[in-house]
């Protein structure tokens, strides 16, 4: 993975509180996992900044390296990485999904 | 991919395991119980998974979807 892609995905999570690496946007998912890691944060209305790794392929290879997870959706929240679509689905059930992203946008 | 590769590959990775695969060739859906889970939080339990599977991962495998779980978190939910 090339520096510049790394510094570009860092400077991404470091300005971004809630961030997903998804396919596709917001209003138009592109894939099923996407949509719903959408759709639960979109349950929360809190604010989020989105990538499409399709308009991005060198963000799509990037993404992965970064993680060390070799799928998209990616979720970040205050620049740490959560997990993908199971995990926050896993988090939603267990209660804990909405309290981390409300108190990451809680904090200056 | 045949699931039963999937769980063997996964069986293999992480002696001492239990895992149950469902799936129609492109997606899949994974159940998987290790002791080597415990002490690790569910990224670090994933990223244990999809090391198992390597490259299977990137090229063969559209879609899995992975529920991990110590064997006393498994006691709890069964």
């Amino acid at each position: 993975m090339s520096e510049d892609i790394t510094k570009k995905i860092q400077s991404q999570i470091d300005k971004n509180k809630v961030i997903l690496y998804m396919k596709g946007t917001k209003d138009l998912p592109q894939c099923g996992f996407s949509a719903r890691v959408v759709n639960l944060i979109n349950s929360y209305g809190v604010p989020y900044e989105t990538v499409d790794v399709l308009a991005n392929p060198e963000i799509r290879q990037g993404i992965k390296a970064y993680s060390n997870w070799p799928t998209v959706p990616q979720l970040y929240v205050n620049g740490k990485f959560i997990g993908g679509c199971d995990i926050c689905v896993e988090l939603e059930e267990r209660g804990e999904f909405e309290p981390l992203l409300r108190n990451a946008v809680a904090e200056k | 991919m045949e699931p039963d590769e999937i769980k063997s590959i996964i069986e293999h990775g992480l002696p001492g395991s239990v895992v149950d695969v469902k799936g129609d060739g492109t997606h899949f859906e994974a159940t998987i119980v290790s002791v080597k889970f415990r002490g690790m939080d569910l990224v670090e339990q994933h990223q244990a998974v999809y090391k198992t599977l390597g490259d299977a991962m990137k090229e063969r495998i559209h879609a899995l979807s992975l529920k991990t779980y110590t064997p006393e978190q498994w006691e709890k939910i069964k």
